[in-house]
């Protein structure tokens, strides 16, 4: 990065699929966006080397401030993304494969809609991290998307598969309307935890500040989370929203709280 | 003015009966007229198909829940354009949207395909505004809407008095009051009966509190119609939409029909539009043996010439539902379990809106999809079929040209019925594989432009090239004696229109708009005896119940600057 944009810049031609088979020349000509003009990704980065041949061929090591790019990573199915500093909104938006990690914080909605491969990021994420876009209801359907940091409000809604990790803390509505898949908060959580949720796994190592009534405390079990074995209570909710059955029993959605 | 003259072409034109001769077609003043000077400009449409504006007499385009549907839908937005994830800037102002497209993104997508006049299929009364505000801002597409009065309570009070003058009266006035086009019936009875959590399932059921059926609501607006002679008929959203085993409902509603006649100065003939046919269409109990009884509705409609219908063609897409079936859309959510939203209620009507994904893989889907194709193959009369998607409810609008693909090539509804996940069931409860027709260029041609004008009252000025009508003329790039081999090719041509006239002017030229002149909003001042107590019991509803002044209701002409008003006076 040489030229911080004075707006923001829509980085989502920052990807190893379109980056792949150019030549560092080809690179620079691709287009951003600031504001409502359109410029090329040379007027704010220098470019040195030449991508690889295929988008799993490719690595992206992206050094400066990006706290004003957005929507790096996105869609991107194979390669690697690396960001050195923080970056801002949409960062790994529809992720399908590959591996993208941010050596900072992420702005909210990073990780949106994110179908497979790993993302990592180092600081804190924003609100709405590996949620569905707005209004959709579908949210994360694969992949790893792990904060080592605290994240904001409303992760994972409408989850529907794949494992969201949050090292740190994270704020209120974790998993609203999840259908699958699995969220693990290894420090606090606040409050309305897994809101209408059908079905999926919350795991909670830290304090919850209230559990919603809707979930109902059924036993302790002993199980083994990202490597840690522990005790956890178990509880079954959100018992408002519909659940299906399966071998006549009702599958419902469940939330582990670290003994 | 200007002078064009659009040599060579293969003509598809009922109203000049022509059935893809050689003819050339001659524009001036905004007409076709019989020859122009030698200053015309020409345009060459050798090997090219020629045929009128196409008219689509039935989609959600314009108002209220329209634009619910947009606001509730971000996603539908999302991925949809070439640029900044969703939008795409090709003309003057900006489009957005897939099923549910923003106003511009409308009239430019229909203008590309050909079209040049579009009825918006429900106008709630007291948000009439809201429709002719789109409709304003919808380019170059005419468009015309339809205020529902199926559950209107001034029409249930007159219709169980059985007294068609004061109905008639209301009509005219509310019609005049809310610059609508017609009569539509949605769900008779029962959007009412919603008010309560109730519906009306049957033709006989009664609406709570108002003590009338939806048999008596509907041969009542079928008189009040030909009363007033109004260049449209009666078009209705029967009961029971949706419904695995509705076909003996729909069956039942046409009945209703039998015995009346079409009484107007427009060359309409039906008395019963049937609108999106395909909805109605179904036999079986639920979803397990949900079938296809599109033989036993078009044996009837086949031999009644006093219906029209349109299909309403599943698309096979992920769209949006919307519709002033409020009780149907709650209970489709209770099946998708999708974001819904009910509105309208506190309206003379009521609506609701609900995403929905017609998937290939569930065999409901499927059933439906081969539904709306039977229906059109079976249609002996092409006269009285219409295409539409029921916009968006089955599909947007923008897959027309798939639907064409689909009737014009056998092939293709072979390749996805054996795609189906679950084909074998799928071909046990339907009959699409044994229709071989193929819809022709000129069945095309009635299907979607004579057909339609016809329906409506415009078919002396609109969806015929004949001397005199207006210049509504679509050029696409068809060589009738060169068919495509690839059938996909139809979907590109049939989106992409060589050229588009409207009012004599080419506005879309090689698939991409070129002008944007402005269009016209049609509306049917229907004149009749006042009658002294209508007017006395609209004030008396005005000081009562609603919630706006008598003198606040009526859209004013600004709302529509640049109307087209058909008169008519009552057959009294």
């Amino acid at each position: 990065m040489k030229n911080i944009p004075e707006l923001y810049l829509e980085g989502d031609m920052i990807t190893p699929d379109q980056f792949a088979g150019k030549k560092k020349d080809e690179i620079a000509e691709l287009r951003v966006y600031e504001g409502r003009e359109t410029y090329k990704l040379g007027d704010y980065f220098d470019v040195s080397g030449d991508a690889g041949e295929t988008a799993a061929d490719t690595r992206i090591l992206v050094t400066g401030d990006c706290s004003k790019v957005k929507y790096i990573g996105m869609n991107m199915t194979a390669g690697e993304v690396v960001v050195e500093s923080s970056c801002d909104m949409y960062t790994g938006g529809w992720m399908k494969g590959g591996k993208l990690i941010v050596k900072g914080n992420v702005d909210s909605f990073s990780g949106l809609g994110m179908e497979g491969g790993e993302f990592v990021v180092e600081g804190d994420g924003g609100n709405f991290i590996g949620a569905s876009y707005r209004g959709d209801w579908r949210g994360m359907q694969g992949g790893v998307l792990r904060v080592k940091g605290n994240v904001g409000s409303d992760i994972g809604t409408f989850m529907n598969g794949g494992t969201l990790i949050v090292e740190g803390d994270a704020d209120v509505h974790i998993g609203t309307h999840q259908e699958g898949g699995t969220i693990i908060i290894k420090g606090n959580a606040n409050r309305r935890i897994g809101g209408q949720m059908v079905k999926g796994t919350i795991y909670v190592y830290g304090k919850i500040n209230y559990m919603m009534p809707g979930f109902k405390y059924t036993q302790d079990v002993e199980l083994e989370v990202d490597g840690d074995k522990a005790v956890f209570a178990e509880y079954i909710g959100d018992l408002g929203e519909r659940h299906s059955k399966s071998k006549g029993q009702y599958v419902y959605g469940k939330i582990y709280q670290k003994k | 003015m200007s002078e064009f003259l659009i040599k060579n072409g293969h003509v598809f034109d009922v109203v000049s009966g022509v059935k893809g001769d050689k003819k050339d077609i001659a524009i001036k003043d905004g007409k076709i007229v019989d020859k122009v000077s030698s200053k015309a400009k020409t345009i060459d449409a050798t090997g090219k198909t020629v045929m009128a504006g196409a008219l689509d007499i039935h989609a959600h385009v314009a108002g209220p829940k329209v634009n619910l549907g947009r606001w509730f839908r971000p996603e539908d937005k999302w991925f949809r354009g070439e640029m900044r994830g969703g939008i795409r800037k090709q003309a003057s102002r900006m489009e957005q949207g897939f099923s549910i497209p923003s106003v511009f993104r409308t009239g430019y997508s229909y203008a590309r395909m050909g079209y040049t006049f579009v009825m918006e299929a429900a106008m709630p009364p007291l948000y009439a505004r809201h429709v002719h505000e789109e409709i304003h801002d919808t380019p170059i597409i005419d468009e015309a809407a339809l205020p529902v009065f199926g559950n209107n309570w001034f029409v249930m009070e007159y219709l169980k008095e059985k007294d068609i003058e004061k109905t008639a009266a209301y009509t005219s006035w509310l019609m005049k009051m809310t610059k609508g086009y017609g009569i539509k019936v949605v769900n008779p009875g029962g959007t009412e009966a919603w008010g309560w959590g109730l519906n009306c399932l049957g033709i006989n059921d009664e609406v709570p509190y108002f003590d009338i059926t939806p048999a008596d609501i509907t041969k009542g607006l079928i008189e009040t119609n030909e009363f007033l002679g109004l260049p449209h008929s009666v078009h209705i959203h029967p009961n029971s939409l949706g419904d695995p085993g509705n076909s003996p409902v729909t069956l039942d509603t046409m009945k209703l029909a039998s015995g009346y006649k079409a009484k107007n100065k427009f060359g309409r003939e039906q008395v019963l539009h049937m609108t999106h046919l395909q909805f109605h269409s179904y036999g079986g109990s639920g979803w397990g043996d949900f079938c296809s009884a599109s033989r036993d509705i078009m044996d009837y409609v086949n031999k009644h010439p006093e219906i029209t219908f349109d299909t309403g063609n599943v698309t096979l897409d992920e769209t949006t539902t919307m519709t002033a079936d409020g009780p149907f859309e709650h209970h489709l959510c209770a099946l998708n379990h999708l974001k819904w939203c009910n509105v309208d209620v506190e309206l003379e009507t009521g609506s609701g809106v609900v995403p929905f994904i017609y998937s290939p893989n569930v065999f409901p889907c499927a059933v439906q999809w081969a539904v709306g194709l039977e229906l059109a193959l079976l249609a002996k009369d092409p006269m009285r079929t219409m295409i539409t998607t029921d916009h968006p409810n089955a599909g947007p609008f923008t897959r027309y040209p798939r639907v064409f693909k689909w009737l014009m090539y056998k092939k293709t509804r072979d390749e996805q019925m054996a795609a189906f996940k679950n084909s074998g069931k799928v071909a046990d409860a339907t009959i699409l594989n044994e229709l071989d027709r193929e819809i022709t260029l000129y069945e095309l041609s009635q299907m979607t432009r004579a057909a339609p004008a016809k329906a409506l009252g415009l078919g002396s000025m609109c969806g015929g090239l004949a001397v005199g009508m207006n210049a509504e003329v679509a050029i696409y790039n068809i060589d009738p004696a060169k068919m495509p081999t690839n059938p996909d090719d139809i979907e590109t041509i049939f989106s992409n229109a060589a050229y588009l006239f409207k009012d004599g002017e080419i506005v879309v030229q090689d698939g991409q708009i070129v002008s944007e002149p402005a269009k016209k909003t049609f509306w049917v001042d229907a004149k009749t005896p006042e009658s002294k107590q209508v007017t006395r019991d609209v004030r008396e509803k005005f000081l009562r119940y609603y919630t706006v002044t008598q003198a606040n209701y009526e859209v004013p002409d600004s709302y529509a600057p640049h109307p087209y008003v058909i008169e008519t006076t009552a057959n009294v």
